[in-house]
């Protein structure tokens, strides 16, 4: 893990230490059975097939906790993660790697707390985001 | 598939939108946090070393943010058939107010709250936005994910 990232050491603009995932069949087995998401789409070829897509896909969840592995990261142990969201706009299927990214876009304090809002992005090997989000986190003060 | 009429009446909506799944509960265990960082890949040692975790802020494990849609149970359906057969996971919104921790136990109560269609490159698709609510056994609110469902 990182050191400690401060309130005041943020700049808006600033990026996040990209994330790559190299997400396998495996994994996705690994998910449904930690997840209980055992929707068939995501582990077998045939059914996958069977509803119009190449394969497998990967669970939008699984996306959704890279998104969340890259914020929870970078803000450190004395980070709080507020708010998460995401849309699965594109499929990503497993064997392909996936890097997410993120921006500081706004830093402000409110309510005594000291927020940073980044933009999140899950790009495809073609450098397509298939899963644009965004997250809020409540960063330590180096003055308080 | 374009001319595919209408298929949600207002009166639809209003037997819907409103409507609470029943309550589903769970404890959370520390063997299912560590699976489940495990099977997103995420070594952070906040979910997953308890000694080093206890010298932390929150005094042990606590699980990773998208933990708690492991509580399959917490599912609201529709008050009536919709001719689909195919679904999607369109996006997930999640707000945090408490950890969830070793030991918790977590209540969660899906309710529907939008319930919309609309003509796309699928054909007609009907919009499900259900909000989840996660309360600990302090009745605190841990956590809500909002989320939205296709089916088509």
């Amino acid at each position: 893990m990182s050191e400690q990232v401060y309130w005041e050491d943020v700049t808006e603009g600033m990026e996040l230490p990209a994330l790559v995932k190299e997400p396998t069949t495996r994994q996705l087995v690994q998910y449904a059975g930690a997840s209980g998401d055992f929707y068939e789409i995501h582990y077998d070829k045939d059914f996958a097939i069977g509803n119009q897509l190449d394969g497998p896909i990967l669970h939008g969840a699984l996306k959704s906790a890279f998104l969340g592995q890259l914020v929870t990261d970078w803000m450190g142990p004395l980070g709080t993660l507020k708010r998460l969201q995401c849309q699965y706009r594109g499929m990503d299927a497993p064997g392909q790697p996936v890097t997410v990214k993120g921006v500081v876009t706004r830093k402000y304090a409110e309510d005594g707390q000291y927020l940073v809002e980044c933009e999140l992005r899950l790009e495809n090997a073609a450098g397509q985001n298939t899963t644009p989000g965004s997250a809020t986190v409540a960063l330590p003060s180096r003055g308080s | 598939m374009s001319s595919q009429e209408s298929l949600l009446t207002e009166e639809m909506k209003r037997q819907a939108i409103g409507l609470e799944g029943a309550p589903a509960v769970m404890e959370v265990e520390k063997g299912h946090i560590l699976r489940f960082a495990e099977a997103i890949g995420d070594p952070n040692i906040q979910w997953t070393e308890e000694a080093a975790a206890r010298k932390g802020r929150y005094g042990g494990i606590t699980a990773p943010p998208t933990f708690l849609r492991a509580m399959r149970g917490a599912t609201v359906e529709l008050p009536f058939e919709l001719s689909f057969s195919r679904r999607l996971d369109a996006g997930s919104d999640w707000e945090y107010f408490q950890p969830a921790r070793p030991g918790d136990r977590i209540t969660a109560v899906a309710r529907i709250a939008d319930l919309t269609e609309r003509s796309g490159r699928l054909g007609l698709m009907v919009f499900m936005t259900t909000v989840t609510t996660y309360r600990n056994q302090f009745e605190e609110v841990v956590a809500t994910q909002t989320n939205t469902l296709i089916a088509y």
